[in-house]
């Protein structure tokens, strides 16, 4: 029955767009920066799945959150302390970041060409099983339970440690809690971290139904996810992972269930939803009704 | 007044040397400098919104792909247009113009969308802003996929007659001169002030809203009008030219050039043009004094670095967002 099939599909892409839009978010909370260039992340994750498809699946994925977790650091590094440093404009930051994709994208076209490679690591993943007659792939499951346990896993990360409570701070008011003592480096590197775990953790569940690595295949996600994050609400962790949810769910399911001829403007009535939710509610859809009102004229 | 001729009469120098330049070349070249040109129409375009708000928009190229394939789709002639695109309203199927009347009618197309859009858009600011736009993009390129009655879709759109480059030249010049006088203007100031400072500018009787209204319909139609000019350059074009490759490059030149300033903007494109082009014919072999032959993909690397490290390093670009001629603080 296609129901059940759309629904469960739905739910675990919604769940991989929620993990990005919190890797998303917790930067911005921290830096006021959006990271264009997040989906590279996930890229070099995919690539490095590509070339260790022949290893042992639990030393791959080592491999994979090692390579992730570095290359975020080194963006954080390169990239972002400058700019924080400099106290850019947010236009010039968007486009930094943006610039930095630009590159990363261009760097992966020139090392590994626009051949694209396979993954193979977990394809066995890809096998269903079945309840009352739907078909269901283990990896909707996988994906699904592993996002869930991410997104409390951060959750508590934040909520129930020193360092979580240090993060917050810096995301309410950066320069009070510097000057009470928290290490700013030491929080923005916690942030790049964790948000490079989520990013190594989207790139191997992703990989499992989108075997294809491609140099550019880390920018459609992103511009799903940021879209979440805003139409979910910036300021808020939950807001944003909600946000990403809800995009990826509604894609998902209205990708599966209307046929091609009717889903030929698909895109167009989601960005029309998404501006009519930015023009009603630019604070975002989940946040609290009383939110810090974005400025409006 | 002489401060003037400078701000002005430079940027509009550097485009007529480009053009000077193109026609002293081969066919390749040429092509590839009045691409600059029309580039930096765009990130001019673009400048007159994103330079003087101070408010981001990824939305603009949807502008210049309507007026594109609105020049593009008028100046084909019509017994070809029976045949590609049997599916056009009956205006756009049995029209026949000339490039300069569709070039007015481009930035005319460009100027009624960026009003249509900026109507509900404007209110909003910063981020929010920057997303919708970029809806913007996405709705203008999924229509323009799947849409048979106004043009070829997914199709390539060609035989459309292509002009010289001094035509190229003059609309380029156009848009400069248009950008320099609107920001020399009161609208222009009152716009700026919105930028510097909302609550201050509000305060002094400044309608935010108008004058960003404002602003981005001019922008909108100068963005139709480069658009007109690419699809005369190219003289044939699909949707994908129009989306986020087109999208974040001009950007990119923009905040490269320096985004408060009209000369970063011309700066901004014609740098990254002639640096593009340098590095493609590099990849096949070139002579500077030595030969020098830089392997495939790394003119991307390289124009990709080059922009994040300047954009890093000196996020006001390389202007600083100063007009020429002022003097360093």
């Amino acid at each position: 029955m296609n129901w059940g099939q759309g629904i469960a599909d739905a739910i675990s892409l919604g769940a991989l767009y929620g993990l990005v839009a919190v890797g998303i978010g917790l930067v911005f909370g921290v830096m006021r920066l959006i990271n264009f260039a997040y989906g590279e992340l996930i890229t070099a994750g995919a690539y490095v799945l590509a070339f260790t498809s022949g290893w042992p699946a639990p030393l791959a994925i080592v491999m994979c959150f090692a390579a992730v977790i570095a290359l975020a650091l080194a963006q954080e590094r390169i990239a972002f302390r400058p700019l924080r440093r400099q106290g850019a404009s947010p236009a010039a930051m968007l486009v930094a970041t943006f610039a930095v994709s630009f590159l990363l994208q261009a760097v992966y076209l020139l090392a590994f060409g626009t051949r694209g490679d396979i993954v193979g690591t977990l394809g066995g993943l890809n096998s269903p099983f079945t309840i009352d007659g739907v078909d269901i792939r283990w990896i909707t499951l996988v994906s699904t339970v592993t996002g869930a346990v991410l997104l409390l896993a951060t959750g508590a990360l934040l909520n129930r440690t020193t360092i979580g409570l240090h993060v917050r701070a810096s995301a309410q008011d950066f320069r009070t809690a510097r000057t009470l003592g928290v290490r700013a480096d030491r929080v923005i590197g916690l942030s790049f971290v964790v948000a490079g775990v989520l990013a190594a953790a989207v790139s191997v569940l992703y990989t499992v139904s989108n075997p294809l690595v491609q140099p550019d295949m880390g920018v459609p996600i992103t511009i799903f996810a940021l879209v979440g994050v805003v139409v979910g609400g910036l300021d808020r962790l939950w807001s944003a992972a909600l946000g990403g949810f809800a995009v990826g769910f509604v894609y998902g399911l209205f990708g599966d269930l209307l046929s091609s001829q009717q889903a030929v403007y698909l895109p167009s009535v989601v960005y029309g939803a998404v501006i009519v939710v930015l023009l009603l509610r630019p604070a975002g859809l989940f946040a609290p009704f009383r939110a810090r009102q974005v400025e409006r004229v | 007044m002489r401060r003037s001729a400078l701000e002005l009469g430079v940027p509009v120098l550097l485009v007529a040397v480009t053009a000077l330049i193109a026609g002293a070349l081969s066919q390749a070249h040429q092509l590839e400098f009045e691409n600059a040109l029309v580039t930096t129409a765009i990130v001019v375009a673009l400048y007159v919104f994103v330079g003087n708000s101070g408010v981001i928009s990824f939305g603009h190229v949807s502008f210049v792909a309507v007026g594109a394939y609105l020049a593009g789709v008028l100046t084909v002639d019509p017994q070809t247009k029976a045949f590609t695109m049997p599916g056009l309203f009956h205006v756009l199927g049995h029209s026949h113009i000339g490039t300069i009347p569709s070039l007015a009618l481009a930035a005319a197309a460009g100027g009624v969308y960026a009003l249509a859009v900026g109507l509900p858009l404007m209110r909003l600011s910063g981020l929010p802003a920057g997303i919708a736009t970029f809806a913007v993009l996405g709705i203008t390129y999924n229509v323009l996929y799947y849409w048979q009655k106004i043009g070829p879709t997914a199709q390539t759109l060609s035989d459309i007659p292509e002009s010289g480059r001094w035509t190229i030249a003059a609309g380029t010049a156009i848009a400069v001169v248009v950008a320099y006088a609107y920001q020399r203007s009161r609208f222009g100031r009152m716009l700026r002030a919105t930028r510097e400072d909302p609550a201050a500018a509000r305060a002094s009787g400044i309608s935010v809203y108008r004058q960003r209204l404002l602003g981005f319909t001019l922008s909108g139609a100068l963005a139709g009008l480069a658009g007109g000019l690419y699809v005369h350059e190219l003289g044939l074009i699909t949707p994908d030219l129009f989306y986020l490759d087109l999208t974040f490059i001009t950007l990119a030149m923009l905040v490269f050039g320096g985004v408060g300033s009209l000369f970063g903007a011309v700066i901004g494109g014609l740098a990254i043009s002639a640096l593009n082009s340098f590095l493609g014919d590099a990849e096949n072999t070139v002579h500077v004094g030595f030969r020098l032959t830089l392997p495939g993909g790394t003119r991307l690397v390289t124009i990709g670095a080059l922009m994040a490290l300047v954009i890093i390093l000196r996020p006001s670009g390389l202007t600083g967002g100063r007009e020429f001629g002022w003097r360093q603080r």
